[in-house]
C-alpha cells in the first residue's frame, strides 16, 4: 500500500481555479485547464507531445497507410505494409462469419433480426415508463420469437441445429438468457441469505461463496467436462445449453449478492410495517421489500450486467462460438493469419459499443437517483 | 410477527405446542434441504455409475503417479517424469507469480491513473478517463488475446528491440539484466527484510513517543541505516557478488538475463491494464468521499499539498477504497486463470490437462476449487486485517 503515498503530487488535484486572467476565452480555458502551474504546464506540453506522436502513428497505421479491400484471397499488398498499415480488407472478407459463425449463409438475415430483436429488448427494458408487468409478457414473447428464428423448423423455416449456431447472437443469448434465469435465482438466493431459518440460510451461503470463490472457467470446465458425468445414461445435454446452466449459476450467486445489498438498505420499519398488516412472507418481500430493495442497486446491477456481458466471452476456452471464438476461428484462414489486430479491434469495438451503452446507462441513473 | 396473528387463526394454533410460524419454517427447511440433498445424491450416484462404466477410479492417487505433461515457463524444478502433485505445485507457483507481481503493479498503476482523473489538468484527466472506459469495456480475454498477438507480431530474436541496454523485446518475451541469486544474496535480502520490521517497529515507538511529548522525530536517519547500511554490511562481509549478467543473443535466443515468457508477460499486462482501470475508478471515487472540508482546513493549517494529500486524505480515502479494492484483487487473482487461453500454465491449466490425460475431472476441479478458496481466504484475511488496522478508531 505504500504505493498510493509514492502517487505524485499533483498541485491543483483540488478542481480547477478559477482566476481572472487576461485574453480571450480560449486563452483563459487554456491556462485555467493546462497551464495552471508550472508542473501543470510541463503534464500537458509532455502529454500534448507523447499524444501528437502516437495519434500521428494510429492515423497512419489505421487510416493512411490501410488498405480497405482487396480481390479475394490475395493478401501478398496487405502482407508488404504488414507494421506500416492495417488491413481493413479482412473486415469485409470475414464479417459474417465473425458475426453469425457457421450459421448457413443464405439464412443469416435470421441471426440478424434476432440480434435486432435483442437491441430493442435492451431499449425497451431500460426506460423508466416501461417497468411494468407487461415487460415480463414482452420478455417472454421476444425470447420465443428468437428462438423461433434461430431454430426454425416452422412457418417455412427451415431447421438449424443448435451447433451451427455462432457469433454475436451467441453472446447476446448466453448474457440475456444467463440474466433472465439467474437474477430471479439471485433474488431467491439473496432472501435465502437474510431468513431466519438456519438451514436455508446456510445452503445459500455456501451456494454463494463457492461460485464466487472459484473462477468462471472452472466453472465452464465443469459444465463442459464434468456435467456429462453427472447425467443417468442416455441424457445428453447439448454443450451450449450445458454452458447456459453454468451462466445461470454464476449471475445467481453474483446477482445475489448484489441483492442482498439491497435488502440490507430497506429501513427495518418497512418489515414491521407490512407485518403490522400481517402480509404473508411472499407478499411482504413481493410487494414491499424487494421493489424498494431492487430500486436502490439498479447501478450495481447493471455493472454486474456488464461484468457479466464480458465474461460470456469465456466460453471460448470450451468452444463454444460465441462473437470472440468467431472471430479468432476467421483468423485461422492461412491467408488472413498475420492480420488478427485488425480482426481483434473490430470485435473490440462491438463488445465496447454495448458495454459502453450499459455504462453510460448506469451512470444515468446513478446521476438520477442522487438526491438533489 | 405472531403477534399479528389474527384472532381466528389463533384457535387452531392451540392445537400444537409450539407456534404456528415454527412449524412452517421447519416444514419450509425440511423440504429445501430434502430437494438439495436428493438432488446432490442424484448426481453422485450418476456419478459413480458413469465413473464405474469408464473405469475411472475414484481417489487422489493419481496424484502420485507420472504426469508427463511438459511445462515450459516454471520457477521450480520440473520435468515430465515427476508426478501429477509436482505440476499442481508448479502451477499454484506460476498462478501465484502472476497474481501477486499482478496485484501490485495493478494497485500502483490503478493508483497513479484515479489520481489523473481528477487532476485539474483536463488533458490528464480526459486521457485517464479514456483509459478507465476502454479497458473497463472490452472483455479481458480479447485483451489478452489481443496483447498475445501483438507479443507474437513482434520481430525474432535477432532483431528484437533495444529501448535499454540490456533490454531485450522481442518475439521471445522480454529479457532483462538480473543478478544471480546465490546464498550469500539471499542473506543481504534476508537483512534487508529484517532491516524493513525492525524499522516498522521502531516507527511505532517514534510515533508513540512524538504523541506523548509533541518533539517531532526524524525516521530517515534509522531507515537509512536499517535499510542500506545493514545489507551493506552483511554484503561485504559474506562476500555477496553483485554482477550483473547481461542477456546475449547467441544463435536464435537470449543466454543470461530473466527471461519473461510472452505468454507470461502477455498475461501481466492483460491483467494489470484492466484490473487497474477498476482500481483507478476506485481511488477516484475514495479520493472523492472525502469531506471537503478535510482539504479546506488542511489548506487553512498552512500544510503543503502533497502532505495533505499522504497524511490527510488518503488516509481517510483508504477507508473507502479497501472493502472493493479487496474484491478488485479476488477478481485479478481469479482472473489469472484466464492463462489457459495463451497457453501459460497456470494451476487451471495443469488441471485441465490432468483432467484431459486421466479423466478424473471431479478430483482436478475439486484442487481447482481448494487452490482459489485458499487464495481467496488469504487475501481476504490480509485485507480485512489491514482494513481493521486502518478503520476509524471512535471514542
Amino acid at each position: 500500500m505504500t504505493s498510493i503515498t509514492d502517487a505524485p503530487e499533483n498541485p491543483s488535484l483540488n478542481g480547477a481555479r478559477s482566476r481572472k486572467t487576461p485574453g480571450g476565452p480560449v486563452i483563459r480555458w487554456l491556462r485555467a485547464n493546462l497551464f495552471a502551474s508550472v508542473t501543470s504546464s510541463i503534464i500537458s506540453l509532455l502529454l500534448i507531445a507523447l499524444l501528437g506522436k502516437a495519434l500521428v502513428s494510429l492515423l497512419q497505421w489505421g487510416f493512411l497507410n490501410a488498405i480497405w479491400s482487396l480481390p479475394g484471397d490475395q493478401t501478398g499488398a496487405c502482407r508488404s505494409i504488414r507494421g506500416i498499415g492495417a488491413c481493413w480488407a479482412v473486415i469485409p472478407e470475414k464479417y459474417r462469419f465473425i458475426l453469425f459463425g457457421t450459421y448457413p449463409f443464405d439464412e443469416q438475415w435470421r441471426p440478424a433480426v434476432v440480434c435486432l430483436i435483442f437491441i430493442a429488448l435492451f431499449y425497451v427494458s431500460s426506460r423508466r415508463s416501461w417497468w411494468r408487468k407487461e415487460l415480463v409478457l414482452v420478455w417472454a414473447a421476444a425470447l420465443v420469437l428468437i428462438g423461433v428464428l434461430m431454430w426454425g423448423g416452422i412457418f417455412g423455416l427451415s431447421y438449424v441445429s443448435q451447433d451451427r449456431w455462432g457469433g454475436l447472437p451467441v453472446t447476446l443469448i448466453l448474457a440475456t438468457f444467463g440474466l433472465a434465469f439467474g437474477f430471479p435465482l439471485g433474488i431467491v438466493v439473496a432472501l435465502g441469505r437474510r431468513s431466519k431459518l438456519p438451514a436455508i440460510r446456510s445452503l445459500c451461503v455456501l451456494y454463494v461463496e463457492l461460485i464466487r470463490g472459484v473462477p468462471l472457467i472452472s466453472l465452464l470446465f465443469m459444465a463442459s467436462v464434468m456435467f456429462p458425468l453427472f447425467m443417468p445414461d442416455g441424457v445428453n445435454i447439448d454443450k451450449l445449453l450445458r454452458a447456459q446452466i453454468a451462466f445461470v449459476l454464476y449471475a445467481g450467486a453474483y446477482l445475489a449478492e448484489v441483492v442482498r445489498g439491497g435488502l440490507q438498505a430497506v429501513p427495518r420499519g418497512q418489515h414491521d410495517a407490512a407485518d403490522a398488516l400481517g402480509l404473508s412472507y411472499w407478499k411482504k418481500n413481493g410487494l414491499i421489500i424487494l421493489p424498494q430493495a431492487i430500486r436502490h442497486v439498479i447501478p450495481p446491477l447493471v455493472n454486474t450486467f456488464i461484468a457479466f456481458f464480458k465474461d460470456t466471452s469465456l466460453v471460448l476456452i470450451i468452444g463454444i462460438f460465441d462473437l470472440l471464438t468467431t472471430a479468432k476461428t476467421s483468423i485461422i484462414d492461412p491467408a488472413w493469419q498475420p492480420f488478427s489486430v485488425e480482426v481483434y479491434i473490430f470485435v473490440g469495438v462491438i463488445y465496447f459499443l454495448f458495454c459502453f451503452a450499459m455504462s453510460r446507462y448506469s451512470r444515468r441513473l446513478e446521476a438520477q437517483a442522487r438526491p438533489g | 410477527m405472531t403477534t399479528s396473528t389474527p384472532e381466528f387463526r389463533r384457535r387452531r394454533q392451540l392445537r400444537f405446542s409450539f407456534n404456528r410460524q415454527q412449524i412452517i419454517g421447519l416444514i419450509w427447511q425440511i423440504v429445501v434441504v430434502g430437494i438439495a440433498v436428493a438432488i446432490v445424491a442424484f448426481l453422485w450416484s450418476n456419478a459413480l455409475h458413469n465413473l464405474s462404466v469408464r473405469r475411472i477410479s475414484t481417489g487422489f492417487a493419481f496424484l502420485s503417479r507420472e504426469a508427463g505433461m511438459p511445462i515450459a515457463d516454471t520457477w521450480l524444478a520440473y520435468s515430465p517424469k515427476d508426478p501429477y502433485v509436482r505440476a499442481f505445485i508448479v502451477g499454484i507457483v506460476n498462478t501465484l507469480r502472476v497474481a501477486v507481481i499482478g496485484i501490485v503493479l495493478a494497485t500502483v498503476l490503478g493508483t497513479l491513473i484515479g489520481i489523473a482523473r481528477l487532476s485539474s489538468n483536463w488533458l490528464l484527466s480526459r486521457l485517464a478517463a479514456v483509459y478507465v472506459e476502454l479497458l473497463r469495456d472490452i472483455p479481458l480475454l480479447l485483451q489478452l488475446l489481443f496483447w498475445y498477438v501483438l507479443m507474437q507480431g513482434l520481430p525474432a530474436a535477432r532483431a528484437a528491440w533495444r529501448p535499454i541496454e540490456g533490454v531485450f523485446l522481442s518475439n521471445r518475451g522480454l529479457v532483462l539484466p538480473s543478478v544471480p541469486i546465490a546464498e550469500a544474496n539471499l542473506w543481504v535480502i534476508a537483512a534487508f527484510a529484517a532491516g524493513l520490521i525492525v524499522l516498522y517497529v521502531l516507527r511505532r515507538q517514534l510515533m508513540a513517543r512524538q504523541i506523548a511529548d509533541g518533539k517531532v522525530r526524524h525516521i530517515w536517519p534509522y531507515a537509512l541505516t536499517l535499510l542500506l547500511g545493514l545489507p551493506a554490511l552483511v554484503s561485504f562481509s559474506l562476500g555477496a557478488s553483485w554482477t550483473v549478467t547481461m542477456p546475449e543473443l547467441r544463435g536464435f535466443n537470449f543466454v543470461g538475463g530473466l527471461t519473461l515468457a510472452p505468454e507470461y508477460f502477455a498475461l501481466l499486462i492483460a491483467l494489470v491494464t484492466y484490473t487497474s482501470a477498476f482500481i483507478a475508478e476506485i481511488v477516484r471515487s475514495g479520493i472523492q468521499a472525502v469531506p471537503k472540508g478535510q482539504w479546506d482546513a488542511a489548506n487553512a493549517l498552512g500544510l503543503r499539498r502533497s502532505f495533505v494529500l499522504q497524511r490527510i486524505v488518503l488516509p481517510q480515502a483508504l477507508r473507502v477504497i479497501i472493502p472493493p479494492m479487496t474484491s478488485q484483487y479476488l477478481n485479478l487473482t481469479k482472473n489469472s486463470s484466464l492463462a489457459v487461453a495463451v497457453g501459460y500454465q497456470d494451476v487451471v491449466s495443469i488441471a485441465n490437462t490432468t483432467l484431459n490425460q486421466t479423466g478424473q475431472a471431479i478430483e482436478a476441479i475439486a484442487l481447482i476449487m481448494m487452490v482459489f478458496l485458499t487464495i481467496s481466504l488469504g487475501i481476504s484475511l490480509f485485507m480485512n486485517w489491514y482494513n481493521a488496522r486502518i478503520a476509524l478508531v471512535e471514542r
